[in-house]
């Protein structure tokens, strides 16, 4: 089995917006930016869990819904004045379509 | 009384009858004559108004009602084709007929249309009037390309315009450098680069050879060298001429311009003329101050004061955003002429003075044009400059001893009195510095009031502010509203005037506009802004979900473990059995965690899922109810106590005037979020002093009382007035809501709102003024027809909710 999954189009998602996808390891999100890059996080913010699916996305990050935290999408890294890391899922969109990477590993033992 | 008849309502005419009537407003009885349909505008900021960045409104320079206060007849989109020098009468195309006693000349200069094949296609025009600004408006909207012929000052500031309003421009230059009047090459370079970093394609050397049209229509532009660019509008701006047609016919003596002596006398005693159509000593000029010049010389001499136009020195500026190009005299070098560069590549600075005997002979500046005003002001006075060679090209500030801080205040501080601050209307420092201290000007709006600097070409405003900070020292109260976000410089009320004035329409209109610096701003900026879109613009803005924060945009509220709570409206605070019911078996179909009766009189069911939602409000509207709008800015609850239907102390029906409160306002967007009460009688059961708009019933009528809140810093609120009827209860609510909707900044609660513009702000347009009362509440029930419409619904029904409230996918990984 591969271990690239193709998810939906790009147009399942609105532009500067996100979409879940429900994995057996939690949400993922998926966000769409104004110029049609595609990111996907784990949807769960470093302050408290927020889910980051819920916020605005500007430029290449998005501000959590619960207490207004930033997040770089590329990174998955909290942007000043708050420090921190979400996980980022690795993430393709070629001709529209959306894959996300999801490890097929038997430990089960990831960041 | 003498007759006065001006043709041509331009800028150079009616600044001249301005300086007639401040010598003597009863000597003439004046007729102005315009070939253009509206009173007299700034045609400079024509390029501003192309770009976006101002509205024709606000370059008008004097209104009809002008004219009409100050006697003058105007007659406008009246073309003069006639004067009869021996019967004195002028007569326009469309047969008015005007007797004088003094005519006075001022049509400025045509365009010059290169004579190439397809020259009179459709979409190929000039750019001098506000008609040509029209057309392109039009070609903007619909078309994609644009080439402007020209690479000179109008030119470019034509494909500054056209490319910043979305359209893709080309500049087809016919000499190796832009501007090669105005610039030398090295200067002239620079500015390509910078207009090529914005996208616009500059092509110098390019010969037009022909224009190719499709169906009518401009297609193309061919070059002699076989080029073709792919072209939609084509704008010329090769160059303009005297237009002296009028005066020739008339038999005046004419050469390149109509000819007039140092007084403006034409060859006939009884005619004068100004402006770019005469020709004097030999020169026709371009620009606006030589011929502002010439006004004042022509009204001293008409009301009997001798004076002698001399000609002019002129300088130009650039007026393209965040370019900074300045030039001055001659710079072409020769015999005798020594240089004097500096260059800074760093800071993109370029700075060229050219000496000759010891005098400024010439000046170009690019990058920096701060000291602009000095060097040319040597230049016109033929100052000895060997003092302070060496450091002349370092500017004002270092070479005046102020030491290597150019400190833009001191530098101003440094000038002398005569120096001259606003070329284009020749208004030195001390013109200003004088009105300042004898009229008490705090604003630069005052100072272009009262004494016209920075008033035509705008470019001298930060000299001119400065100017002001240096005369008034510790009492100059720089503007301290901070800006909206970091995304910009611009302040919350700059930005919704902007918004109204410039008829900004969607967000990335706006920030388009706004000159935002981020691509799509920010979690800050973006709710806002879309709120002032929804709110200037009722039913023609499209509401822009994904800038609204997620409460808003899902219709519930988030809660910490990411579920959501449902609050749906229970009118007034009453309910009965069936809304009662429903809300039962919801909570039991959808596994509601907590039901719990809110402070705002209604009930809460938390825990649901996002992807219950649209089921749990399909259940919810088939027993009536809609949303309670919990979650939003905008009306929250009206809390009501149960008034004179049943309690012993009710002196009025406050149950039911707030369900009608409630009813009126729903569903409206605001500021922030918005609470009502009406108490029915003094006790004030429900709160209504600690609400952003409260009733408490008496006797006699309706105390209104406005701008309280609880949270963290209680805030009792204000009485505002009080009134006999329920009607006037609700006009008077909806007209305060309107204004705070209007006025207001983005999360600015009716409290500190209040407080920032005083109370006696609010009384005078709400209560004092009834006009405008009922204007605000006509606007909110306008308003109201588009935004009272249940969100829940909406989103039952809707194809595109799906996308909110359903995951994408599920995977099942490992
Ligand atoms: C549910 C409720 C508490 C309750 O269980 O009773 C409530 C819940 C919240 N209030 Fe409240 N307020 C509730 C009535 C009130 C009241 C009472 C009232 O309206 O009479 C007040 C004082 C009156 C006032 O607003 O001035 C009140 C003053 C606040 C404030 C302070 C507002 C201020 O301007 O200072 C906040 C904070 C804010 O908005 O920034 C707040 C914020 C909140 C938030 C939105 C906090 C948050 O950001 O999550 C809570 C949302 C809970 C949710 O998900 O539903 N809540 N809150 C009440 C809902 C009323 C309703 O039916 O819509
Ligand atoms: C886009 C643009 C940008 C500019 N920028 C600058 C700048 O930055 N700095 C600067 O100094 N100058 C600038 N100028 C030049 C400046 O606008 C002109 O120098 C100035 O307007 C000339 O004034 P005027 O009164 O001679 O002519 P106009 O202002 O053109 O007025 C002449 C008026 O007479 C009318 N008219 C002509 N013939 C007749 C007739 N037979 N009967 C009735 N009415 C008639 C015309 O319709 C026109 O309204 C700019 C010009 C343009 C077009
Ligand atoms: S008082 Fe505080 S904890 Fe209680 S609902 Fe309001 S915001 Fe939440
Ligand atoms: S949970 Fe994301 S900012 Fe607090």
């Amino acid at each position: 089995m591969s271990n690239w999954i193709e998810v939906g189009t790009v147009n399942d998602i609105p532009k500067l917006g996100a979409r879940v996808v429900k994995s057996m390891r939690g949400d993922i999100a998926v966000f769409r930016t104004a110029d049609d890059e595609i990111f996907a996080i784990v949807d769960s913010c470093p302050h408290s869990g927020g889910p980051l699916s819920q916020g605005i996305v500007h430029g290449k990050a998005v501000a959590c819904p619960l207490h207004n935290w930033n997040i770089d999408l590329e990174t998955g890294d909290v942007l000043d004045p708050d420090h921190g890391c979400a996980r980022v899922i690795p993430v393709s969109s070629k001709d529209g379509i959306v894959r996300i990477y999801v490890e097929a590993e038997a430990t089960g033992t990831h960041g | 009384m003498k007759k006065l008849v001006v043709i041509g309502n331009g800028m150079a005419g009616m600044r001249c009858v301005e300086e007639i009537l401040k010598r003597n407003a009863d000597q003439f009885e004046i007729t102005v004559f315009g070939a253009e349909p509206y009173g007299n505008y700034n045609r400079i900021m024509l390029s501003p108004v192309l770009s976006g960045e101002k509205t024709f409104d606000e370059i008008v320079i004097n209104s009809p009602e002008w004219y009409a206060e100050n006697k003058i007849t105007l007659h406008t989109d009246a073309e003069v084709t006639e004067i009869d020098r021996a019967a004195k009468v002028v007569k326009s195309a469309n047969g008015i007929e005007a007797a004088y006693d003094k005519l006075l000349i001022a049509t400025g200069s045509e365009p010059f249309i290169i004579p190439v094949p397809g020259k009179d296609l459709d979409g190929v025009i000039s750019f001098r009037d506000m008609n040509d600004v029209n057309v392109m408006e039009e070609a903007i909207s619909q078309y994609k390309n644009a080439v402007v012929i020209g690479g000179g000052l109008l030119g470019l500031e034509a494909a500054y315009g056209l490319q910043r309003r979305g359209m893709k421009a080309t500049v087809i230059h016919l000499m190796d450098t832009l501007m090669e009047r105005q610039l030398d090459e090295a200067a002239g370079f620079l500015l390509k680069q910078e207009l090529e970093g914005r996208g616009i394609d500059v092509l110098t050397g390019a010969n037009t050879k022909e224009i190719i049209g499709e169906n009518g229509r401009v297609k193309k532009v061919c070059l002699a060298d076989g080029r073709e660019i792919a072209a939609d509008l084509v704008v010329m701006a090769v160059g303009i001429r005297p237009n002296v047609s009028l005066g020739q016919s008339a038999g005046l003596e004419v050469e390149r311009g109509i000819l007039v002596n140092d007084q403006l006398v034409t060859s006939d005693a009884d005619i004068y003329s100004i402006g770019e159509c005469v020709q004097h000593r030999g020169d026709c000029y371009g620009l606006v101050a030589p011929l502002y010049e010439m006004g004042k010389v022509l009204a001293d001499h008409i009301t009997g004061t001798d004076n002698a136009y001399q000609g002019s020195v002129t300088s130009t500026k650039l007026k393209v955003s965040g370019v900074d190009v300045f030039s001055a005299g001659d710079f072409s070098g020769g015999e005798a002429c020594e240089d004097i560069v500096l260059r800074d590549a760093a800071r993109g600075i370029y700075k060229r003075v050219v000496l000759k005997d010891n005098k400024v002979q010439g000046a170009v500046l690019y990058g920096d044009t701060t000291d602009g005003a000095w060097y040319f002001q040597m230049l016109k006075d033929g100052q000895d400059i060997s003092d302070i060679r060496d450091l002349l090209i370092f500017g004002q500030a270092f070479a005046s001893g102020g030491g290597a801080t150019a400190d833009p205040l001191e530098a101003v501080a440094a000038l002398a009195m005569d120096a001259e601050i606003c070329g284009c209307n020749g208004v030195c420092k001390g013109d200003i510095v004088t009105a300042v201290n004898e009229k008490g000007l705090t604003t630069l709006d005052e100072v272009k009031a009262h004494t016209k600097a920075s008033a035509s070409c705008g470019t001298c405003s930060g000299l001119v502010e400065n100017l002001l900070k240096v005369t008034l020292g510790d009492s100059y109260q720089a503007q301290t509203v901070k800006p909206m976000c970091g995304c910009t410089e611009h302040t919350h009320d700059e930005v919704r005037a902007a918004i109204v004035e410039q008829g900004l329409k969607s967000i990335p209109e706006a920030y388009q506009a706004l000159e935002w610096k981020t691509p799509d701003g920010c979690s800050s900026c973006r709710p806002a802004m879309n709120y002032y879109l929804l709110c200037a613009w009722p039913g023609e803005y499209v509401d822009d979900t994904q800038s609204r924060y997620i409460n808003e945009r899902a219709h519930a509220n988030i809660q910490k473990d990411g579920t959501y709570s449902v609050v749906p409206r229970m009118w007034g605070g009453l309910t009965n059995p069936k809304e009662l019911r429903a809300i039962a078996d919801v909570a039991e179909k959808f596994d509601v965690k907590t039901l719990k009766v809110t402070g705002g009189q209604r009930i809460d069911l938390f825990g649901i899922k996002k992807e219950d939602l649209p089921a749990v409000w399909a259940d919810l509207n088939a027993a009536g109810m809609v949303s309670g709008h919990a979650y939003g800015k905008s009306l929250r609850t009206v809390k009501t106590c149960v008034g004179k239907e049943w309690c012993r102390f009710g002196t009025q029906m406050s149950m039911d005037l707030g369900v009608q409160l409630e009813k009126l306002s729903w569903g409206s967007y605001m500021p922030h979020k918005f609470k009502m009460a009406v108490s029915g009688c003094p006790r004030n059961c429900a709160e209504a002093t600690i609400k952003d708009f409260g009733v408490i019933c008496v006797d006699s009528g309706y105390e209104l009382h406005i701008a309280g809140n609880g949270g963290i810093h209680v805030r009792a609120t204000d009485l505002l007035c009080k009134v006999a009827s329920e009607q006037e209860v609700l006009e008077y609510c909806g007209a305060f809501v309107q204004l705070y909707r209007e006025e207001a900044r983005y999360l600015e609660r009716t409290a500190p709102w209040v407080e920032r513009v005083g109370l006696d702000y609010i009384k005078q347009i709400v209560v004092e003024d009834e006009a405008k009362r009922k204007e605000l509440n006509a606007r909110f029930i306008y308003s109201q027809k588009f935004w009272q419409d249940d969100p829940w619904a909406k989103a039952v029904n809707e194809e595109a909710a799906a996308r909110e409230f359903k995951p994408l996918s599920a995977v099942a990984a490992e």
